[in-house]
């Protein structure tokens, strides 16, 4: 690294794409700060030809005039990680919003930024280590209560080879910038250790050993858990047109996923749905530990009218940050709504570089840059031997509604699970609108091999229901030609049978208070009285019969869907269901 | 200092290129013809001494030896009460009659605003329209297109809803319009005694290119400024399939790599950076705005819609002279009905609409000839009283009595069981003898 920071001067610059001459040693992704009009602008250095980098600023660019002065930061742009992220709410370069709030009022001003964590908060702190004792990064040296988890603070990742404790501190409360440690590295250098340490967000944070995600990680939807399930560690994506309940689908996720820190990215999108994040969270109970889901949020948050380029780094920024929480053997959760606009916040940028466009003038890195960046999801057995996992989630609007689209094709490519939202579904008002006939999970057999007993049973029972719904689909699409007079009885009731599974299990009231989500022992208890009906062989006489005995029974289970597990009328609808469907029983 | 140079390099759609020093992006500069009149030029690129202007009026019979001026600020508008009752064009300059605006200027295109100091949205916004109120309820801070097709009364409508509201300020901004829409709006709110509190920019459609992208940034700007000093502001815009066209017309003749169907990468950030100017401003005023988006093809998978669909709250359709209850949706809806307005209206209307649904299928089998059960017939009756009573565009009545109507209108079509309404609301507000 060049012992002085590099500097140079705007020589052209067209939106936010500055060509800057430099002299001194620079590197690709530095950041660097442009000089104009007494403000100071944060940019990326993203080409160098000789003396000549070009860079990209992420604020509007108005103002900046020839020969403006540019200096080089030496650093990537980077996340800061310590006690304190979870609850807040930054923009896509972590900025925290509320403080910029605080210091602005109600405009985002240029060039203003602010530290990301509380410099004067004191956090409680445990040591888990003694003096002499070996280190290396990313072990864990004590820890802090944040929220409802422990803190751990870890030796920084930066920290090269083994180290030994020189000097810890005891219990007590200290600020983030407080020295808590001394470590002895290699070279006999002692290094100075805070609980807050940068890590450059475009790098994954991952150390200890990766392992093959085998265990689900429960949404509280049952059309996600039961054929469509998403492993911990795994990867699932949410593309759908418009209209269709992407973002209430990511809430409902955000809200009930069994996740112990949850990190909400909202990429490009209506500032309005993030304000809703922001109203509720800090009101609703959390149903894991009682605690408020604030508590366990960080909400990324750069809204479509937020600068483009900023855009981009904040999916990174966000996967860094869950990154983070996994390395203490947590389950963290990553949703970003909506990867569509990151994507063409690429594509904005290559337009600029004037790259050779590919398809739909998306550049041609594109899906290597998707592949990237959920390739960072995984499940790893950190250097203290914790298990923790990083769980990605990502929306896709594809233009038109239609799949075809690059970002749908890229994503499909290397997620594990395909969660299709579809337009049809969504107009006839079946809720959640995730198609069962084209969505699909990679997850969904491996469960039935490495699952515990209930999962087995509960992954054999859909398997058999989802095969139902297909053929149900066939007949329901030959009954719109040839009429119902045209259909045996016997396919009839098939036909039945998946649209009962569909509407008692498939689909879910998000605003019924009990609906809204669905726990793993529920979900089981509820396949196993839809498999029962599907095994059933029906003694009816007529079609109309078999209409009629289907439509109450799905109002009973759904009436019993929306009564609490601990209600004494759980039990009694249960049993008037089941005995319901034994009175018809062949 | 007003640096002037006096020779214009390169020409090429409405870019003319300048060798100057010390300039910055998004100077305005002054380009003053030989033949006489000036036109606003603006700074969109640098690279060494070789400026880009992108020139407002157009670049047609700009000569190389026209003198450009610099005059060391970006676009401007001027901004305060007396912008009321008058009429703008693209480039902030009255069309007509009146004076001069004496006021502050103030910048386009500022900054957006902080998430963190956004609250959530609930106060309603009464039209009296039906069609709005009762079934896709308007709420302070929305942002919402009307989707349409040309020949549509798109702009009666949005004259009708800004006449009607209780809006403090109504800000309109016309891109494209031809000059009869104009004068359509001006005596709408002249007769309708809104012009008062009106202020407008219009882009003709036979104005400068440029000046059309500027339309919604003026508009927006004046209401931002209205909105802090507490006045709820309406903002208009009509049309934003022209603004999209100017966009694409104008990255082309940059040589922009085009992304689809002509229309640059930017189109979805271009149109969300202004949406998203809609705001309910804690313990202040708030913009809320509705647009029209002209479908080409009555495509809605053309890019203009398709983006404006992911970023505004929601759309109203309008075909055939009336808003379509199917595809309309208000996403904010959910939090007035039955909140700020009565406790049955939530019911009430999706009732209904599922019912009105059923009356659609009844009708195919009409026409297809099947027979009708009782059923049938009851729905249909109910769907020719639903579009006369409730669709129209012509009703106009207050939520109460629209509620009150769609009571009645069910108690005359079916019996008491058939509605599938909540028990409670049949007892409190049924019309049922």
């Amino acid at each position: 690294m060049a012992l002085e920071k590099a500097t140079g001067k705007i020589v052209a610059a067209q939106g936010n794409l500055m060509t800057v001459e430099f002299t001194g040693i620079i590197r690709q992704n530095e950041l660097v700060y442009v000089k104009t009009g007494g403000q100071s602008l944060k940019g990326e250095v993203i080409e160098i030809n000789g003396n000549l980098a070009k860079v990209q600023v992420f604020e509007p660019t108005r103002g900046v005039r020839y020969g403006d002065l540019v200096e080089f930061d030496e650093e990537l742009l980077s996340v800061e990680l310590g006690p304190g992220l979870l609850k807040s709410i930054y923009d896509g370069l972590q900025n925290p919003l509320e403080d910029v709030a605080k210091e602005a009022g109600y405009f985002l001003p240029r060039g203003m930024y602010l530290t990301p964590l509380d410099r004067e908060k004191k956090w409680s702190f445990t040591p888990m280590v003694k003096a002499g004792d070996p280190v290396e990064r990313a072990s864990y040296i004590g820890w802090v209560p944040e929220g409802v988890i422990e803190h751990k603070i870890m030796v920084p990742f930066r920290f090269q080879g083994k180290g030994t404790i020189v000097e810890i501190k005891d219990a007590g409360e200290y600020t983030i910038d407080d020295e808590i440690a001394k470590i002895k590295d290699e070279n006999g250098n002692v290094q100075s250790i805070t609980m807050a340490q940068k890590w450059p967000s475009k790098f994954p944070l991952r150390f200890g050993k990766r392992r093959y995600p085998d265990q689900p990680i429960i949404t509280g939807s049952r059309i996600i858990d039961g054929p469509f399930p998403v492993a911990k560690g795994g990867t699932f994506c949410t593309p759908g047109p418009f209209g269709a309940g992407k973002t209430v689908l990511q809430h409902q996720i955000s809200k009930n996923a069994e996740a112990q820190v949850v990190i909400v990215v909202a990429c490009g999108e209506r500032a309005g749905e993030v304000v809703e994040i922001l109203r509720e969270f800090p009101l609703l109970d959390d149903p894991q530990t009682g605690k408020k889901l604030i508590d366990r949020t960080c909400i990324i948050c750069n809204t479509s009218s937020m600068p483009v380029a900023a855009r981009e780094s904040s999916v990174y920024v966000g996967t860094t940050i869950g990154e983070y929480y996994r390395q203490m053997g947590l389950d963290t959760l990553l949703l970003a709504d909506s990867t569509s606009r990151w994507a063409q916040a690429l594509r904005e940028m290559s337009g600029r570089l004037e790259e050779i466009p590919g398809e739909e003038a998306f550049p041609a890195y594109l899906s290597s840059r998707i592949a990237e960046f959920y390739e960072r999801a995984g499940l790893i057995e950190n250097v203290m031997g914790d298990t923790g996992s990083l769980t990605m989630g990502g929306a896709v609007s594809p233009a038109g509604g239609n799949f075809e689209e690059p970002v749908t094709q890229s994503t499909l490519a290397v997620v594990g699970c395909f969660l299709g939202l579809s337009r049809s579904r969504s107009d006839a008002r079946r809720f959640p609108a995730i198609d069962p006939l084209i969505s699909w999970s990679k997850y969904f057999d491996r469960f039935g091999e490495t699952g515990d007993d209930d999962l087995k049973k509960k992954v054999k029972i859909i398997h058999k229901a989802q095969t139902v719904l297909k053929e149900s689909d066939e007949i329901g699409k030959k009954m719109s030609v040839v009429g119902e007079e045209g259909i045996s009885l016997e396919d009839i009731v098939v036909f039945l049978k998946g649209e009962f599974y569909d509407s008692v299990f498939l689909q879910q009231n998000a605003f019924d208070k009990v609906d809204t989500t669905c726990d793993v022992n529920r979900q089981l208890e509820l396949a196993e009285v839809v498999g029962t009906v599907i095994d059933t062989k029906f003694k009816f006489n007529t079609r109309d019969d078999a209409r009629k005995f289907f439509v109450d029974l799905s109002n009973q289970v759904i009436q019993w869907n929306y009564t609490a597990k601990g209600d004494p009328d759980y039990k009694v609808q249960k049993n008037a269901i089941l005995e319901q469907v034994r009175g018809e029983k062949e | 200092m007003i640096k002037a140079y006096n020779k214009i390099e390169r020409i090429k759609g409405s870019i003319a290129q300048v060798k100057a020093e010390g300039v910055f992006l998004g100077e305005l500069a002054q380009v003053k013809m030989k033949s006489g009149g000036s036109t606003l030029a603006e700074v969109i690129s640098f690279d060494g001494d070789r400026v880009n202007l992108q020139i407002y009026q157009g670049t047609k019979g700009v000569s190389t030896g026209d003198q450009t001026r610099f005059i060391g600020k970006p676009m401007q508008v001027r901004f305060g009460d007396s912008l009321l009752g008058r009429v703008f064009n693209g480039s902030g300059d009255p069309i007509d009659e009146g004076p001069e605006v004496m006021e502050e200027s103030v910048d386009i295109g500022g900054p957006s605003f902080n998430p963190a100091r956004r609250i959530i949205p609930r106060r309603m916004i009464k039209t009296n329209i039906p069609m709005i109120d009762m079934f896709n309820t308007l709420v302070i801070s929305q942002k919402i297109p009307i989707f349409s097709i040309p020949g549509e009364p798109y702009n009666e409508l949005l004259a009708r809803i800004a006449s009607q509201t209780d809006a403090d300020i109504i800000v309109l901004g016309g891109m494209g319009l031809k000059y009869d829409d104009y004068e359509f709006f001006r005596q709408y709110f002249t007769k309708s005694g809104a012009m008062e509190k009106t202020c407008m920019f219009v882009h003709m459609a036979s104005d400068p290119v440029v000046e059309c992208l500027l339309v919604p940034d003026m508009a927006l700007a004046v209401a931002e400024q209205f909105a802090v000093q507490d006045k709820n502001v309406l903002v208009l815009l009509t049309d934003m399939t022209s603004f999209a066209d100017a966009g694409k017309e104008i990255s082309i003749s940059m040589e922009m790599v085009p992304s689809n169907r002509g229309y640059p990468g930017s189109l979805y950030s271009d149109l969300a950076s202004r949406y998203e100017k809609a705001v309910d401003i804690d313990g202040s005023g708030s913009i809320t705005l509705i647009a029209v988006t002209t479908m080409p093809g009555d495509d809605v998978t053309h890019p203009v819609p398709d983006n404006t669909g992911y970023i505004t709250e929601g759309q109203f359709y309008l075909h055939n002279g009336v808003i379509d209850p199917f595809g309309s949706l208000s996403r904010l809806k959910q939090q007035v009905m039955g909140k700020v307005t009565r406790e049955d209206h939530g019911d009430l209307a999706n009732a209904m609409i599922r019912l009105y649904a059923d009356a659609k299928k009844a009708r195919d089998r009409e026409s297809m000839g099947f027979r009708l059960s009782e059923w049938d017939q009851k729905l249909i009756k109910f769907s020719v009283m639903f579009e006369e009573r409730m669709m129209d565009l012509g009703v106009n009545l207050d939520i109460e009595d629209q509620l009150n109507l769609g009571w009645e209108i069910l108690a005359s079509c079916f019996g008491k069981n058939e509605t599938g309404i909540k028990n409670e609301w049949i007892q409190k507000y049924g019309k049922w003898s």
